[in-house]
């Protein structure tokens, strides 16, 4: 079924190498239009559920929060993004920070919580991550084990431990059974960020809706946090 | 070239084409091609849909270009004007998957830009496309398709259900089933996929054998 013809019957010519190069170039060229135009249709969708991903994210770890303000965080060369949280009323709830480290298997890629009054956390969100489905992949998951859930209110001094037999101090999370690397991947990403941007959060929080009219990405993901309230 | 005319092909030519690929010829039963995302994506019913459809859309719209173009492309070049053709259709199935499922989109990973590799679907255009009319190209590529998902399925469901306790992500067992891990992990996939293929090799040789043993019990 698979034989290939490769005798070249007696009358046919061999195609000059024009012709080879020609076709070659006309099936790049037209491949190329055709993912230009499917990369056209498809870009603002994608970037859309991106950021619909980060905002659902954001209202997670910050409970009751309805609308958020990007903050950029700046320290010497590098920056990130932390997301200021209001409640419908407006008022100021807490922040959502970013937070990556090693996993098991890649970076994990995760949002999490604060609250600067009580300077505890709030929430824990895996945004991206590729743990060994069925043991560590159990960090997204809110039930069975609860591990997600553990972060809803967890102090953060003098840093989060992560603990196998059943956790005593409210600082500590219990290690997900089969997958401690993966469990303490997700403590060291929040001590990790933690550690080196809360020192640079502002000392008050920017009113609501400050970042509404500036900035491009800024605006929209400010628009859509209203509209969500 | 030894090529049916178009006026040969009656319904039931098509439906042959359409047919051998689901038992008879079946990808991964009988020909053990693909068994690369066979391997990666099944661990969930869900999974193995999602790559079973897409790997489908790009059989079908691969066989169909190369089958009208068949008079067109030199012999020497063929095999990279497929390739071509083939990454197009993957690129756009990336493309439509991150835009329309992007929790499936995260889930399959590298493995939907991989389907370019996917043997089956270079091996149908240089086996069947590049030499038979574009009906039959497209029977031949829907019947393989879908023998290739009924098969990413089977190893799926059995995989989700034994290894999670669930199908389509419901739970079936109730909280007390203690999920065999194993069945999700790289290992649970080779066991079951040597168990799937004893069982469907034993069946159809049994179909084979069936004349020869009723033969022997006549004479007895």
């Amino acid at each position: 079924m698979n034989q290939v013809n490769l005798t070249i019957s007696a009358g046919q010519k061999e195609p000059g190498s024009f012709r080879l190069v020609f076709t070659l170039a006309l099936a790049g060229m037209l491949s190329g239009l055709a993912l230009a135009g499917a990369y056209q249709i498809t870009k603002p969708i994608i970037d859309a559920n991106k950021a619909e991903a980060l905002r659902r994210g954001v209202f997670e770890v910050v409970p009751g929060s309805r609308r958020f303000t990007p903050v950029e965080l700046v320290d010497g060369q590098e920056k990130v993004t932390a997301y200021a949280t209001y409640d419908a009323d407006g008022a100021f709830l807490g922040y959502a920070l970013e937070g990556r480290s090693v996993g098991f298997a890649d970076t994990i890629w995760l949002l999490w919580g604060y609250e600067p009054q009580r300077r505890r956390v709030t929430g824990m969100k895996v945004l991206d991550s590729r743990e060994t489905p069925g043991l560590g992949d159990k960090i997204k998951k809110e039930k069975y084990p609860p591990f997600a859930g553990q972060f809803a209110d967890l102090a953060l001094e003098p840093m989060i431990i992560v603990v196998k037999d059943g956790r005593e101090g409210n600082n500590e999370i219990d290690a997900i059974t089969g997958a401690t690397i993966s469990s303490k991947a997700v403590a060291k990403a929040i001590n990790d960020a933690a550690a080196k941007w809360l020192a640079h959060l502002p000392a008050t929080p920017p009113p609501p809706d400050s970042a509404e009219s500036q900035g491009s990405g800024g605006a929209d993901e400010g628009e859509r946090a209203g509209e969500g309230g | 070239m030894a090529e049916s005319r178009d006026a040969d092909i009656n319904a039931q030519r098509l439906y042959a084409e359409f047919v051998k690929g689901i038992w008879k010829e079946n990808p991964v039963f009988v020909m053990v091609l693909g068994m690369c995302p066979m391997m990666a994506v099944t661990n969930s019913a869900i999974n193995a849909i999602a790559m079973g459809v897409s790997t489908a859309f790009v059989l079908i719209g691969s066989s169909l270009l190369v089958s009208l173009l068949r008079n067109l492309i030199p012999r020497e070049v063929r095999i990279s004007t497929y390739i071509i053709i083939i990454a197009t259709f993957v690129t756009v199935v990336d493309f439509t998957l991150q835009a329309m499922v992007p929790a499936i989109h995260k889930e399959l990973g590298a493995f939907i830009s991989l389907i370019v590799v996917n043997c089956l679907i270079l091996g149908r255009q240089e086996a069947f496309a590049s030499r038979h009319p574009t009906r039959l190209a497209l029977a031949d590529a829907a019947g393989m398709a879908l023998g290739f998902a009924f098969a990413l399925l089977c190893l799926g469901a059995t995989r989700e259900i034994l290894g999670s306790g669930s199908l389509f992500g419901r739970s079936l067992f109730g909280e007390h089933y203690e999920p065999w891990v194993i069945m999700i992990l790289p290992p649970g996939g080779f066991i079951m996929l040597g168990l799937i293929l004893l069982f469907f090799n034993w069946m159809r040789q049994r179909k084979t054998m069936r004349p020869a043993i009723a033969a022997e019990e006549v004479r007895r």
